[in-house]
């Protein structure tokens, strides 16, 4: 038996594993939901609404990170296969800043949408959230493989919006830091290595090119 | 009687239960006093924090309610802000017990005749307890409604003498970071110790208190135990918690988050709906507890609703002086 078939047949098995780690959040919140169903007050503290913004928020980023760590994991690692995980990865960071930016409307803004268009126009932090939320809507929507194949090499192009994304993401986090520095150090370190295995890809790639033209 | 009550109470004003046992107690010492086994006994000199038995040893006269609804106890106890045991919530309550409030003693200095090192009890011998049923609202827009124990900052400061050069009063917190994890923090760019402020006249309003105690109980470390200062009209950052020294100055204080970030923290730090932080909205707070469903979003007012502090700021501009 070739390798390669035992690998996807590897893949189909860890596929629903993967997608059930990454919505594991998700389900804790759910379950938090419903104690607080069950006994109000029991599932989280004085301020729900504001512990599930930054539930959702934070694992929106970290997913993100994990999404972006997937193509330099698998060069480094030698592992190819990885790849393909991506698109779920990335469609979970999606469902969670939409799940994020939605709490926020309801639960923190309570729907008032003039004071809501406001505040992402008037406060700095907010703004850079939404323009990552803006900039994943096209990578979501063109993910799938009919978009990728009628898109041809501009969808490669297209998808680089997850850099600027994900750096966005990282300035809405720590811009709404106050006092503590550490999240946003954690995470800017992260992003930093995962950005600086890239550069590095890439400077290696155009000097083997220089040395086979010369 | 000391116990004040409006003809008829509005059912939004039924005592709370902390309120009818702190009325009780009052009772109970008033009947000891009458019986000629006087409380002051139970007032030793010592420089140690105060007993758990202290406050139960004193009379307390019961705060007027404020026909709002009180927070929860295990939500004014459980949800702080305290940056010297971390930046989360929920870290104070986790950590601040890691603080030794026994012994305690507040340094008096700068503008006073009257300056020095003094044991917390001895600090507060002689001066009447009162609650205070006092609205909390922090800088990040949410809200308490709290109810504290303690007494206005006045008879505190008046015992040491202020100078006539004495303009201000600065406090400072514990700077502790053995017992401290917050400030012992590599990610903190605060610059501890925590310094706090006010004008000397704001200091003397009789609503601004130091508060030793809340629901009927002494103070918890994660809300500032042993001693606290508490300004109902200002943002929460102003009512430093465990202080440890007092100063009266010639000069306006440098406090801690004006110090950090001064486009979004002022000296001043007024309750002001019209303006806002920088990053966020001051009109509205959302008023603790809130559910899934209500945020709970409340018009914030001038001066937290205590109108009566205007006069100290006729002729300031707030927009300036926020």
């Amino acid at each position: 038996m070739a390798p390669g078939r035992s690998r996807l047949q590897a893949t189909r098995l860890l596929k629903p594993v993967v997608f059930c780690l990454l919505a594991v959040p998700l389900a804790l919140l759910g379950l938090d939901l419903w104690r607080e169903f069950q006994v109000p007050g029991s599932g989280f503290g004085p301020d729900p609404g504001e512990e599930i913004v930054h539930h959702l928020g934070s694992w929106a980023l970290r997913i993100l990170l994990v999404t972006l760590a997937v193509s330099p994991a698998s060069r480094v690692f030698r592992t190819p296969q990885l790849v393909r995980y991506r698109r779920m990865a990335g469609l979970w960071a999606f469902t969670y800043v939409v799940l994020h930016f939605s709490a926020y409307v309801w639960l923190l803004g309570g729907f008032a949408l003039e004071t809501l268009a406001g505040d992402i126009v008037k406060r700095p932090y907010i703004t850079v959230g939404f323009l990552a939320l803006l900039m994943l809507i096209p990578l979501a929507i063109t993910s799938t493989r009919r978009w990728q194949r009628r898109l041809g090499r501009r969808w490669k192009t297209l998808h680089r919006l997850v850099y600027p994304a994900a750096i966005a993401a990282w300035t809405h986090l720590l811009w709404l830091s106050k006092g503590g520095f550490m999240d946003p150090f954690v995470y800017g370190l992260v992003l930093v290595l995962l950005f600086g295995e890239r550069i590095v890809v890439r400077i290696r790639k155009q000097r083997r090119a220089a040395v086979n033209a010369a | 009687m000391l116990i004040k009550r409006p003809p008829d109470i509005r059912p939004s004003e039924i005592t709370p239960e902390h309120v009818y046992r702190s009325r009780r107690r009052f009772m109970r010492e008033s009947l000891a006093v009458a019986a000629g086994a006087g409380t002051a006994t139970l007032l030793g000199p010592s420089a140690a924090a105060l007993p758990a038995e202290w406050l139960s040893a004193r009379e307390v006269m019961p705060g007027e309610p404020i026909g709002e609804q009180m927070t929860s106890e295990r939500d004014a106890t459980g949800y702080n802000n305290f940056y010297e045991f971390g930046t989360d919530k929920e870290d104070p309550a986790k950590y601040a017990h890691e603080m030794t409030v026994d012994p305690w003693s507040v340094n008096v200095t700068g503008e006073v005749a009257k300056p020095g090192k003094i044991g917390l009890e001895d600090m507060l011998a002689g001066i009447d307890l009162e609650e205070r049923i006092y609205r909390l609202r922090c800088v990040e827009a949410w809200s308490m409604v709290i109810p504290w124990i303690g007494f206005p900052v006045k008879k505190m400061i008046d015992k040491f003498e202020p100078t006539s050069d004495a303009k201000y009063v600065e406090f400072k917190t514990l700077h502790r970071p053995s017992e401290m994890r917050g400030q012992r923090s590599f990610f903190s760019n605060i610059d501890w110790p925590y310094v706090e402020g006010l004008r000397l006249d704001e200091a003397n309003h009789p609503l601004a208190i130091f508060a030793v105690g809340m629901y009927g109980k002494l103070l918890p470390n994660q809300n500032g135990a042993p001693i606290r200062l508490v300004v109902p009209w200002k943002y929460g950052f102003k009512s430093i918690k465990s202080i440890v020294e007092i100063r009266l100055t010639k000069r306006q204080p440098k406090n801690t988050w004006n110090v950090l970030q001064p486009q979004e923290y002022g000296f001043y730090a007024n309750v002001n709906p019209n303006v806002d932080h920088p990053r966020w909205s001051q009109a509205s707070e959302r008023r603790f507890p809130t559910t899934i469903f209500n945020p709970n979003r409340i018009a914030t007012r001038m001066f937290n609703g205590y109108d009566e502090v205007a006069p100290l700021y006729k002729g300031l501009d707030l927009t300036r002086y926020y």
